[in-house]
């Protein structure tokens, strides 16, 4: 019942979703009925949507074996917390989330927003029901979560026991929060471009969403790669892997988008970049998602591969985004152009934040993209650090000195003697590092520029809270400060790993040592133990200095039974200066162990900075809701006020 | 400039979704082609498999003639399928050499004894690592070595009968 319930309610949400995109049609056409009634209806598809996946979290936390779908990711003896996340955890689930919060974010907007005219946010509403319904129609046809089994299973396959793991749970939800987010900034662009109303207004509603949906970008992406980091065992944090870049490429996009929202809604300038960023940010997304579900691109974690479905979602993006496009060719010439601007001005700095974020997404799209294309012409290579790290970095270093200037300038036009000036601490503290660099020697030409830009980002980004009481300042400016500092505790942390990493392979007999960065590892010895659904080899390895054990590390390789497949859980110390990363082998010949050691300086930094990153985003949120409740506050007090009078 | 900038995004999008279209309707082709066809052997010397057959080492590749070397396991069911094929090249006077990938000498007699034995020198390659030297991704795959030593065609997966004369012809291109 629960299943058919489930069924129901998507079906509902669907028809409900083609509605409000008639009704948006219809009442652009001067039937105010149904345009009264636009509201209302998304608010009620996004209740439905968000019931239908409640009662699949359901099935799942019941292990109803009568449906397919749980049959086939999930096992009566997994445990519970993984038995939730198995929901999301696979194809259909993982659509199912996404239209969820697709229609749910719809409900919001419908709900909160009261800012745009009535025209432009029909066509919003319009445009989000068009997005849903695609959705809704690719659940329903290709990929229904709630199809029964003829006869009920015995017992469920299970679910990939590398997606056992917390950092997993939540690592999916969380960039869907993100990636479905900017659907809305899609829609409101979609609907600025019907009606033509791109301005201050327009800037200032997408704004939250955008930086909203960033933050949770930023916290999905920072937990996939701490996931790939300790549970692959590879010791490495990002691959550049399909998977991931189709991740970053939004957070890219998104990245542009809201600096350039903050232009149009502080200037209004950058009218039509904005709108296109806007259509573009989502349109990333769903690039994404379809290289990673179509198999066309082969992945380490690819997870869900059909090419049939990699045809729909084709589909679905022939539609939206060619459409999108095409709306957005034909109509932002009749944009009128916004205010204009000195070439010394904050303005000015954030177009060059735009043009350098922008060249970066085409490099990792270029690089995704490149094996496919290359093998279309006969050939096959693979794309890999060789290229992003180099390339990436011609446009990311630039990026990092923009960073620096930017939030010293003014809108409109600045001297620049001052703003020199007040980075001499930033250029002092960047020579500083330099000097180490050199003299230390180990650190290569990307690893070392990243340290020294590292340091002067690190120092100028709290620059803009120098010269103010800190406590006084917004909180929109302590959310920047924040963010632009956690990137440069970010970079730190990734060019330190890099330029002073430590490795050892080694096989041991129990009893034996070997040293890394002044720590002796000895292997004491193997033991096998047991969990509710694996059993593992255990590593015993004591980490001694100077003969006082400091720690004892238990690398394991587990066995998992249901599905069959073997993990290595790399085992973790972390001190203040880096973390020591073991990962248990094969057992070598006669009677040794393969043991692999690595020490990685710092490396913690990368995902603190990242927590920073999204936590200015936060305070940026939270500083622009609260200006808006004061706002709306104020208005009500003058309305009261008129009453009286 | 404004106007044709307008209209950058939906052209990038258009060739993205043709190379897409492509991606999605072209056949799924795993093969992994060597790069060493066209190119020398490496230098190497491979012990002998079974007793009583030589190894096979570059120096074999040396007289003048072309040859082909056959990459196979005991244990690869497409090899067993293959070999009578393999029987039939040798037949019409194409001197194949094997490389055995993982095996042991007895498994190997069994194989030959069962299947045929179109081989005329056996090396060892325990470990695979000589296989990966050769570009060869997987068992079986059979190259065709010209008289100079130079790899001239890399056939990957089994030689299947209708395939014999294409394999006798690239031999034959080889020796002239």
């Amino acid at each position: 019942m629960i299943a058919e319930l489930g069924l129901l309610a998507l079906w509902l949400a669907a028809g409900l979703s083609g509605f409000q995109l008639f009704a948006a049609i219809l009442a652009g056409r001067g039937a105010a009925v149904l345009g009264e009634a636009i509201r209302p209806v998304a608010v009620m598809q996004g209740l439905l949507a968000a019931f239908a996946f409640a009662m699949l979290v359901w099935l799942f936390a019941r292990t109803d074996l009568s449906v397919a779908l749980v049959a086939q990711h999930s096992h009566s003896a997994k445990p519970f917390v993984y038995k939730l996340s198995g929901a999301w955890a696979n194809h259909e689930g993982s659509m199912l989330l996404w239209v969820m919060v697709m229609a749910f974010s719809g409900a919001l907007v419908a709900l909160f927003e009261r800012r745009l005219s009535a025209a432009t946010m029909r066509a919003t509403l319009g445009a989000q029901a068009i997005v849903t319904l695609g959705f809704y129609a690719f659940l329903l046809i290709s990929s229904n979560p709630f199809e029964r089994l003829a006869t009920p299973a015995v017992e469920g396959n299970g679910l990939n026991p590398l997606l056992q793991d917390p950092g997993l749970a939540f690592h999916p939800p969380t960039l869907y929060f993100g990636y479905v987010g900017l659907s809305v900034a899609f829609s409101f662009a979609v609907g600025a471009l019907v009606t033509g109303e791109v301005g201050r207004d327009f800037a200032r509603t997408m704004r939250s969403w955008v930086l909203a949906a960033w933050v949770f970008l930023t916290l999905g992406i920072a937990a996939g790669s701490w996931w790939a980091y300790y549970e692959l065992g590879w010791g490495g944090w990002w691959f550049w892997d399909p998977v991931e870049n189709a991740s970053l490429m939004p957070w890219l996009a998104a990245t542009a988008l809201f600096h350039s929202t903050s232009v149009l809604a502080s200037r209004d300038a950058l009218r039509v970049w904005t709108v296109m960023l806007a259509v573009v940010a989502f349109s990333m997304a769903m690039v994404g998602t379809f290289l990673v579900r179509s198999g066309v691109l082969t992945s380490v974690h690819a997870f869900a591969v059909d090419p049939e479905r990699g045809t729909f979602i084709l589909v679905l993006l022939g539609i939206f985004i060619g459409g999108a496009l095409a709306l957005f060719a034909l109509r932002a010439g009749k944009i009128a152009e916004g205010s204009r601007f000195s070439w010394k001005s904050r303005e000015a700095s954030l177009v060059v934040n735009n043009v350098l974020l922008t060249a970066l997404l085409g490099i990792v799209l270029l690089g995704t993209l490149y094996p496919l294309l290359t093998e279309s012409m006969g050939t096959r290579v693979s794309v890999g650090p060789p290229y992003f790290n180099p390339v990436g970095a011609i446009f990311f270093f630039p990026l990092v000195l923009a960073m620096m200037v930017g939030p010293l300038l003014r809108w409109r036009d600045t001297k620049w003697t001052p703003v020199v000036q007040r980075l001499a601490p930033a250029f002092a503290a960047m020579a500083f590092v330099a000097l180490l660099v050199v003299i230390d020697g180990r650190a290569g030409l990307l690893s070392g520029t990243g340290l020294v830009l590292a340091a002067g980002l690190a120092l100028a980004s709290l620059l803009p809270l120098a010269r103010r009481k800190p406590w006084r300042a917004p909180l929109t400016l302590w959310g920047m400060v924040v963010a632009h500092f956690g990137l440069a505790v970010t970079l730190a942390g990734a060019s330190a790993e890099s330029a002073f990493i430590e490795e050892r392979l080694v096989s041991l007999t129990p009893g034996e040592s070997t040293r890394i960065s002044g720590w002796d590892v000895t292997l004491r010895g193997t033991i096998p133990v047991a969990g509710p659904n694996w059993t593992a080899i255990e590593g015993e390895l004591a980490v001694s200095r100077d003969g006082a054990i400091a720690t004892i590390l238990s690398p394991q390789r587990r066995s998992f039974w249901s599905p069959p497949q073997t993990t290595t859980e790399a085992a973790l110390w972390t001190r203040w200066n880096g973390q020591l990363y073991a990962v248990l082998g094969e057992p070598a010949e006669s009677g040794k162990r393969k043991v692999r050691l690595w020490w990685k300086p710092f490396v913690t930094l990368i995902w603190y900075g990242a927590l920073l990153v999204a936590l200015g985003g936060l305070l940026a949120l939270s500083g622009r809701a609260r200006s808006a409740l004061r706002r709306s506050i104020a208005v009500g007090r003058a309305n009261q006020r008129r009453e009286v009078a | 400039m404004r106007k044709l900038f307008i209209w950058v995004p939906l052209v990038i999008f258009v060739a993205f979704a043709g190379l897409a279209i492509w991606a999605l309707v072209a056949p799924p082709s795993r093969d992994i082609p060597s790069r060493l066809v066209g190119q020398q052997l490496p230098e190497f010397a491979l012990d002998p498999q079974i007793a009583g057959r030589p190894g096979l080492s570059r120096a074999d590749f040396r007289a003048g003639e072309a040859r082909m070397i056959n990459v196979f396991g005991s244990w690869c069911i497409p090899c067993r399928v293959e070999n009578p094929q393999l029987v039939e090249l040798a037949r019409a006077g194409v001197p194949i050499d094997a490389v055995a990938v993982r095996d042991t000498p007895a498994q190997v007699q069994a194989f030959l004894a069962q299947y045929g034995d179109p081989f005329q020198r056996i090396g060892a390659d325990p470990n695979g690592r000589f296989q990966v030297m050769l570009g060869s991704a997987g068992v079986p795959e059979s190259f065709i070595v010209d008289g100079a030593g130079v790899i001239r065609y890399q056939h990957i997966g089994e030689i299947r009968p209708e395939q014999v004369p294409e394999i006798i012809e690239k031999w034959r291109e080889a020796s002239r």
